[in-house]
């Protein structure tokens, strides 16, 4: 299906390109220099980050479920989880891995 | 992946059960949800208009057709008939990939999420017992999309847009993920059947899971706005800095596409919410299909209302209230149920 729309749009639209048209969109200014350079390291630390605690929050899943089953034991080995994770996520927020300007 | 229709009446030549027959069934329940779903999805667009209309004492549009209730089919036969250019330096595979990633994660979301529709008789494609995980796992494929739309469209815009997104909806996805896992905890299943038929009885009363886990619900909400790139968390498309963000360069039926799919993630977002907190089609008195698209009503217009009234967040406070506020605060709600539940057996 979203094949079959994407080829559409190409049959039905009209297809007038010139060389304006074709470039990039600048809000009127030409482009000047490359768009894909070098990113703010920020972007790189929130995706590490994201790994760690994303992988976390799908360990609590069958963990979550089976809760009743575990009681205590379980209980307490996640809390032994949580709190190593707790002190990762207090080192980063002390030492500013959070923070934006 | 099991059978597709909970149906408990009759086995009309044991159709549900024949291998060929079930297939047959398969197929018909997947065209009439794209069907269903699609026109569900344009006339979100239409409600929001008007909504938005209303909301700054304007009309809103209702010139086409009656009230204006063709302006979402004008508007696409205008889409598909617009010049679908590709501009120059693009990466011609990726550009056209992204999109299709969008609409595809979006429809498949929709093969798990089970609705109501009369008593007993609940449709979905796979009633998978894993179904809230198997929602998470489409939906991330969303920041697929983004991410190689905005990068590469070979804008500026676009990758700025891009990786702004990216950074936000994996912000946000932890935050969602572990809003729900105190409902897990209480109901004890990952199933979505299961969780919006439990019900929490206080006395006579049959009430939603929402009492029991209102932090969890709010977490939800505030996540969910911020996954679907709604106002006020709609940063990767702030168009006073970032034009369109990534689908800046993006136009006929391709832009229709990103289009669609951000809306239809909205209907589905509130699809999970409704059938996670609010019990689905559970209700007294009326038919569960009507409750069922009450309360998925109820949760689109609050979005909407959300949008129209507050002002967008700069992006580090953006990011502040994802990882400093909302990621605490679920791992406490975590913790929190768990020694309630264990607690009291």
């Amino acid at each position: 299906m979203v094949v079959s729309l994407v080829a559409a749009s190409f049959v039905v639209g009209p297809s007038r390109p010139n060389r304006r048209k074709l470039q990039v969109y600048e809000s009127g200014i030409v482009p000047t220099a490359k768009a894909r350079h070098k990113m703010s390291v920020r972007f790189y630390l929130t995706a590490m980050l994201f790994i760690i605690f994303d992988i976390e929050a799908v360990f609590f899943y069958p963990w979550a479920v089976i809760l009743r089953q575990l009681r205590w034991y379980g209980l307490i080995e996640m809390l032994v989880f949580m709190g190593i994770l707790l002190v990762a996520l207090a080192h980063i927020w002390r030492k500013g891995g959070l923070e934006w300007d | 992946m099991s059978a597709l229709l909970a149906y408990n009446g009759p086995n009309p030549g044991g159709l549900y059960t024949d291998p060929v027959g079930h297939w047959v069934i398969v197929v018909v329940a997947m065209l009439v949800l794209l069907l269903v779903l699609v026109t569900v999805t344009a006339y979100v667009v239409f409600l929001e208009r008007v909504l938005i209309g209303r909301f700054q004492r304007r009309p809103g549009p209702n010139r086409v057709g009656p009230y204006g209730l063709l302006q979402s089919a004008v508007d696409g036969v205008k889409l598909l008939t617009k010049e679908s250019f590709m501009p120059s330096g693009v990466d011609r595979f990726t550009y056209l990939l992204a999109p299709a990633i969008a609409v595809l994660a979006a429809l498949l979301t929709w093969s798990v999420v089970p609705f109501g529709i009369w008593y007993g008789f609940y449709n979905w494609i796979a009633n998978v017992n894993i179904g809230i995980l198997v929602i998470f796992a489409i939906s991330a494929m969303n920041v697929y999309a983004i991410m190689l739309g905005g990068y590469s469209s070979n804008s500026k815009y676009s990758l700025l847009g891009g990786l702004r997104s990216a950074a936000q909806l994996i912000s946000y996805e932890m935050a969602l993920g572990l809003s729900l896992v105190p409902t897990f905890i209480i109901v004890g299943s990952l199933r979505l059947v299961d969780i919006a038929n439990y019900a929490v009885h206080v006395g006579p009363l049959q009430l939603p899971l929402l009492v029991l886990t209102p932090i969890g619900f709010v977490i939800y909400l505030l996540a969910a706005v911020a996954e679907t790139n709604r106002a006020p968390f709609d940063l990767p498309e702030a168009e006073q800095e970032l034009v369109g963000g990534f689908h800046t360069e993006y136009s006929g039926f391709k832009f229709a596409m990103f289009y669609l799919a951000e809306y239809m993630n909205i209907v589905s977002v509130s699809a999970v919410a409704s059938i996670l907190f609010l019990g689905g089609w559970q209700g007294p008195l009326l038919p569960p299909v009507f409750w069922f698209l009450l309360k998925v009503l109820l949760f689109l217009f609050f979005y909407i209302w959300i949008r129209s009234t507050l002002p967008r967040l700069r992006y580090d406070s953006l990011m502040k209230l994802g990882w400093k506020l909302l990621l605490p605060l679920a791992i406490a709600n975590v913790i929190v149920t768990a020694l309630v539940v264990v607690w009291t057996g």
